[in-house]
């Protein structure tokens, strides 16, 4: 992207008035190493930190970042991390790092982080910021030599239904959104200093071999997949209670659809013998009717969740498995010789 | 007391235990390090700061994170915002509090003048701390890193001066070889690699050495190159770490595997085919 370079700050500030979509979230080295340094050493428990960077016109630069101590259920000390938050800001601040929030990044275990609670920090984020990213990494999927990064943000259609916190079926027909439309992944690249780049072009090893390629070849993914499909069970079920819900909700929908009927034909009928006895017909409504009552739609946004979370898992068995069939014929190959 | 007046230069206690050290540097720290030195202040020369880790139980020090810190450095003196380092120390301290403070970085080429002073400082702080320097202007055409020690030289009960003395400084970094040094190295990548993009290249690499060693023992075969036992035992090694699995035995566990893998996939797929029905019968179709 050389054009976003030479472009002068008025340019840019020009731009930022149409606001252009996110594009590309741009991570430094620096903080892939951070983020993943804080979420292995505390793996397997789940870690926060906050990304810091900029805003420049399509592309979200991340040039660092910082750890969030483990969460605790206190409220002192809920207190406590809010001043952390502050004050490590401040102290960024003063060795010259760029201390604007631009999202923040978490651990997740094999890809289980669409939850609602995600989608609320998220909000609050996006109160705050403009434009803010969410990083995923996911510790356990590292020893496969994969680097498990995501960058999310909420799609826009569906941050304003969930502003309004309408998830029928009927306004989500309306706005056309599916569960595939609730997450939106942005690209990665990662982008480092002449520096560093320098330094670690002195220090690369000359070994034709490193560790991500024994990762790789790692024949043993059994574990994982086993964990990966327990995981999908799960949702399964999950899912399955969801729909229960709504067939629950439907049944008795049906079930109030035909009292309403039957109270109708009985009103009409009464009417008609009051014409006939040449009184005033009474109205076809009774508001104070329990059967008139709207019964509550129940909320798709969980059952939105948990397909999206399936169909994660299922990507990371699609992949894992491939890999896996690479591995095998490659051990066939080598046997043969 | 005839050996008090003599005059005597002798390490303090501490140098005897400081033999052994050796330290381990993980690639975060070097990040930092360049990262603190491109965004250091203008009039700055070079940036200082805490290291943090700590030490393992065959004496290795362990160095595993970093943080600048704020310095003034003229001629004569050296000004270190300490009440910004103990900030940022606490602050480390409640994300991971198995971190301590285990010595400090500079930038730049050796040691310096001023390095004593701070040196000094850091004792105070942890007993035989590190000092880390990496020279990010790359004076003798190299980025050059290095660790020392400080020893005390004191002449009866006087200290006199104090010795750097380098140590042995493990510079592999298994984490940055997880992530790749392509990625590291570039001053840019487009995208990072899928699970099967990374496979490929892995797969590349073995046929690479595969290739290679087929050429060396050829040549060696022909002649063309003087044998090496030494290569030769390597190479017997590896051939002789494939387990002996009598032909049939060995089909069946591949395929095994592989109807596994298939049956997993599937059933993936299914899955996701009653995933996109149900979404339509979900939201398509109500009846109301």
């Amino acid at each position: 992207m050389a054009t976003t370079t030479t472009r002068s700050f008025l340019q840019v500030a020009a731009t930022e008035e149409a606001a252009p979509p996110l594009r590309v979230v741009q991570i430094e080295g620096l903080v892939i190493l951070k983020i993943i340094k804080h979420c292995k050493d505390h793996s397997p428990s789940l870690v926060t930190g906050q990304l810091l960077g900029l805003d420049v016109g399509s592309v979200l630069e991340v040039t660092n970042c910082f750890p969030f101590p483990m969460r605790e259920e206190d409220e002192e000390i809920e207190a406590d991390g809010a001043n952390y938050q502050l004050e490590m800001m401040r102290c960024l601040r003063e060795v010259n790092v760029d201390n604007n929030t631009v999202g923040w990044y978490q651990s997740t275990l094999l890809g289980s982080f669409q939850t609602v609670e995600l989608i609320e920090t998220f909000m609050n984020y996006q109160e705050n910021i403009r434009r803010c990213v969410c990083i995923i990494y996911d510790p356990s999927r590292s020893d496969q030599g994969v680097l498990a990064l995501k960058a999310l943000k909420l799609s826009d259609s569906f941050m304003e239904l969930y502003r309004s916190n309408n998830f029928t079926g009927e306004k989500l027909r309306e706005k056309n959104l599916s569960w595939v439309d609730i997450f939106e992944e942005i690209p990665i690249k990662v982008s480092n200093s002449a520096l560093i780049s320098a330094f670690m072009t002195e220090l690369e090893p000359d070994t034709p071999v490193t560790q991500c390629d024994y990762d790789r070849l790692q024949l043993s993914t059994n574990s994982l997949m086993e964990r990966n499909m327990e995981f999908l069970i799960e949702c399964m079920d999950d899912l399955s209670l969801e729909q229960q819900k709504f067939q629950f909700y439907y049944r008795s929908l049906s079930r109030q659809q035909a009292q309403q009927q039957a109270w109708l034909q009985k009103r009409r009928a009464e009417n008609m013998a009051r014409k006939a006895a040449g009184e005033e017909p009474l109205p076809e409504e009774d508001p104070s009717n329990p059967v008139f009552k709207p019964l509550p739609e129940p909320s798709r946004l969980e059952s939105f969740l948990i397909t999206n979370q399936i169909s994660n898992y299922c990507n990371q068995i699609n992949g894992v498995s491939g890999q896996s069939f690479n591995r095998l014929y490659l051990m066939k190959a080598l046997h043969e010789d | 007391m005839a050996s008090s007046d003599r005059t005597v230069l002798q390490f303090s206690s501490s140098s005897s235990s400081s033999q052994s050290f050796t330290a381990k540097v993980h690639p975060l720290v070097i990040f930092n390090i360049c990262d603190c030195y491109v965004r250091r202040p203008d009039q700055a020369d070079r940036v200082i700061g805490t290291l943090l880790g700590s030490v393992l139980p065959d004496g290795t020090v362990d160095i595993r994170n970093s943080y600048a810190v704020p310095h003034n450095e003229s001629i004569e003196q050296v000004a270190l915002d300490i009440e910004y380092h103990h900030n940022m120390l606490i602050s480390h301290q409640k994300v991971n509090p198995k971190e301590i403070i285990v010595g400090w970085y500079s930038t730049g080429l050796g040691v310096t003048g001023g390095s004593a002073l701070i040196h000094e400082f850091y004792s105070r702080e942890v007993q035989n701390p590190i000092h880390l320097t990496v020279d990010t202007g790359f004076t003798n055409g190299g980025g050059t890193i290095k660790a020392y020690v400080s020893n005390n030289l004191s002449l009866g009960e006087r200290q006199i001066a104090a010795q750097f003395q380098e140590i042995p400084l493990d510079l592999r970094m298994v984490e940055a070889e997880r992530i790749g040094f392509d990625m590291l190295k570039a001053t840019a990548v487009d995208k990072i690699p899928s699970d099967l993009e990374g496979m490929e290249a892995s797969m590349q690499h073995l046929l690479v050495l595969i290739d290679d060693i087929y050429k060396y023992v050829d040549d060696v075969v022909e002649g063309r190159v003087a044998p090496d036992n030494k290569i030769g035992r390597f190479i017997s090694d590896a051939v002789g770490s494939l387990p002996k699995v009598s032909p049939r035995v060995f089909d069946k566990l591949v395929n095994d595997s592989l109807q596994d893998h298939l049956l997993l996939l599937y059933l993936s797929s299914i899955t996701r085919t009653q995933l996109s029905l149900a979404e339509k019968l979900n939201t398509a179709a109500q009846i109301l």
